[in-house]
């Protein structure tokens, strides 16, 4: 099915659709109408920046959950050469929340992890929609102390609406999995980036998300709770989830002014699902650009620079 | 206040009990056991040798950072009817001659959720343990995880605090966590999930997601989900020890590390 966008992306989908219907039509003409449409394409693509550039959070809230989206194996797929996936906690099983493994990116020999959160509908239920389990968090710290082992540095790739909130999760100890992936990641002996390429939705993304550098898309979020959740716990309804969304500071650029983020990675026009080559090739180019940065780090001053940038985080009233 | 006056009605077995009853038991049903929720002085009072507490921090204050709607209201109401000016409380203190660094999470101040001045407060105390050698001990009655008002600030103390943990922890130093009443979501996903030793209340409710992110999902729940002895019996935790012991079991521990 062609893919029309989302509800408020809804003009300019049809725009682009009449434009093309006016291309074919102006094709069949014998009098050449390219000016007229180039000047036509010229002034749309201004106005196609300037509602992409004003964005409401909310909108790019849905902008970061759209299916369409590239996922985190599109970009392992396209960035990691000679890969060798791992599967499994050694505990418990194996959760397709998350993949993770070895290979190589541009010279470096790497541990990748990305969340998963599947693409069609049978693919999303077998990869609990991104929502990881304990035994996700466990199969991540395992592969994270196999980095350190080694000396590779890891590459993060997150993308969750948060860690799985139900029965199971609990009985196998959720909080003490991603609670001992706090502690081991910000202390781990070995560069760590990670990349908020959609959702990075609360713990459940912290959890894998600890590192040396944080970089997000664009139009990713990062959210201490889903504005929904938000806005029930505090209004009582679903309603204001746009306004919570506000409230939060949630986009890329508005974290990257907190200080709570490092980098913000341009995204195509209309979004990463838009040219996806476009979008991997961003975020590839800041992965490089940032690993050769910290890779050149003495193990020591990194270990020190990642507490304090932890440390840092946070407005305190003297 | 004349609430302090009337008798407490225990929630458990309907029990009446008055407040010199409980005093005696350290807020303890008398007739079932039920431990009663302890605000931060309480718990300080029982634990701590008396005149050897010297509070850290006293001064840090939480604003309204991202300038969230209705925040400064929820927070001058609960400044004014707790007295405190976080969720937690800091300091260093004597256990039966043992020095010891002291944090307690007061569910009583915004359901003792962790926002920008509670992660710094309890990441000073472990940085103040570190440097005078002293072990940690941390009360978390946080029913709340990380606060919502203070969006991505309040997310990132998870990690801010984990690392002081690590950082405790690669000193040598002891780091005991007692849960009590309840401890849930972002703090039970950081540092009260860390110590070394993690003791809980009998009674105390102990998970990642609560009742109220639970909401939407229809699940059968086993029975004594998320209590305190439910979570022993699946090795979550090393102890459950009833508050009249406490002291004792805290001074053995530091005994047996000093």
């Amino acid at each position: 099915m062609e893919y029309r966008g989302l509800e408020f992306e809804e003009k300019i989908f049809e725009f682009e659709k009449r434009l093309a219907e006016l291309k074919e039509l102006a094709s069949s003409f014998n009098t050449d109408l390219s000016a007229e449409i180039k000047a036509i394409e010229k002034q749309f693509l201004k106005e196609k920046k300037l509602f992409y550039l004003s964005l409401t959070p909310w909108q790019r809230v849905l902008i970061s959950r759209d299916s369409q989206r590239p996922r985190s194996s599109d970009y392992i797929n396209e960035l990691i050469k000679d890969k060798v996936e791992m599967f499994g906690d050694r505990i418990y099983g194996d959760d397709p929340a998350i993949i993770g493994g070895i290979g190589t990116f541009r010279g470096y020999k790497v541990v990748f992890l990305g969340q998963e959160k599947g693409r069609d509908t049978k693919d999303r239920i077998a990869k609990n929609f991104g929502y990881m389990h304990p035994e996700g968090y466990r199969k991540a710290l395992r592969l994270m102390k196999f980095a350190e082992k080694f000396g590779k540095p890891v590459i993060s790739f997150v993308d969750t609406p948060g860690a799985a909130p139900g029965v199971e999760a609990e009985l196998r100890g959720q909080p003490m999995a991603i609670g001992e992936n706090l502690a081991v990641m910000s202390a781990l002996k070995v560069p760590i980036l990670s990349i908020v390429i959609g959702e990075g939705g609360s713990g459940g993304a912290l959890g894998v998300g600890v590192s040396d550098k944080i970089l997000m898309l664009e139009n990713a979020i990062y959210c201490v709770c889903a504005p929904e959740t938000c806005s029930q716990i505090l209004w009582r309804s679903n309603d204001r989830a746009p306004e919570a969304a506000q409230a939060f500071k949630l986009t890329a650029n508005e974290l990257k002014k907190l200080g709570i983020i490092d980098e913000v990675i341009k995204e195509p026009l209309g979004g990463a699902h838009r040219d996806p080559k476009l979008a991997i090739k961003n975020v590839g180019q800041s992965i490089k650009r940032n690993l050769d940065e910290l890779t050149s780090l003495d193990i020591n001053e990194l270990l020190e620079r990642r507490y304090q940038k932890y440390r840092e985080i946070g407005v305190l009233d003297l | 206040m004349n609430s302090e006056v009337k008798n407490s009605i225990c929630p458990n077995c309907s029990a009446e009990a008055t407040k010199s009853e409980l005093e005696l038991t350290y807020k303890v049903c008398p007739k079932c056991d039920y431990h009663y929720p302890m605000a931060s002085d309480e718990r300080i009072k029982m634990i701590i040798d008396n005149g050897t507490f010297t509070e850290y921090d006293a001064d840090l204050e939480s604003s309204n950072p991202l300038n969230f709607p209705e925040y400064d209201e929820k927070l001058a109401k609960d400044k004014m009817l707790t007295g405190l000016k976080e969720a937690v409380v800091t300091g260093e203190g004597k256990i039966n001659g043992y020095p010891t660094a002291f944090g307690v999470t007061d569910y009583r101040f915004r359901m003792g959720s962790m926002a920008s001045v509670f992660g710094e407060k309890i990441v000073r105390c472990i940085e103040r343990a570190i440097e005078k050698r002293f072990p940690v001990i941390i009360f978390s009655s946080s029913g709340g995880g990380a606060r919502m008002q203070e969006g991505m600030l309040s997310l990132m103390q998870m990690a801010k605090t984990s690392a002081a943990c690590m950082k405790l922890k690669e000193e040598g130093l002891l780091y005991i966590v007692v849960l009590a009443s309840q401890s849930f979501a972002g703090v039970m996903a950081s540092f009260a999930s860390l110590g070394h030793i993690i003791i809980a209340e009998p009674g105390t409710r102990v998970g990642f997601t609560g009742e109220r992110g639970r909401s939407s999902i229809r699940q059968e729940l086993p029975e004594g989900f998320q209590t305190a002895e439910f979570m022993i019996e699946r090795g979550m935790l090393d102890m459950v020890v009833h508050r009249k012991d406490l002291k004792k079991t805290l001074t053995d521990l530091l005994k047996f590390f000093s």
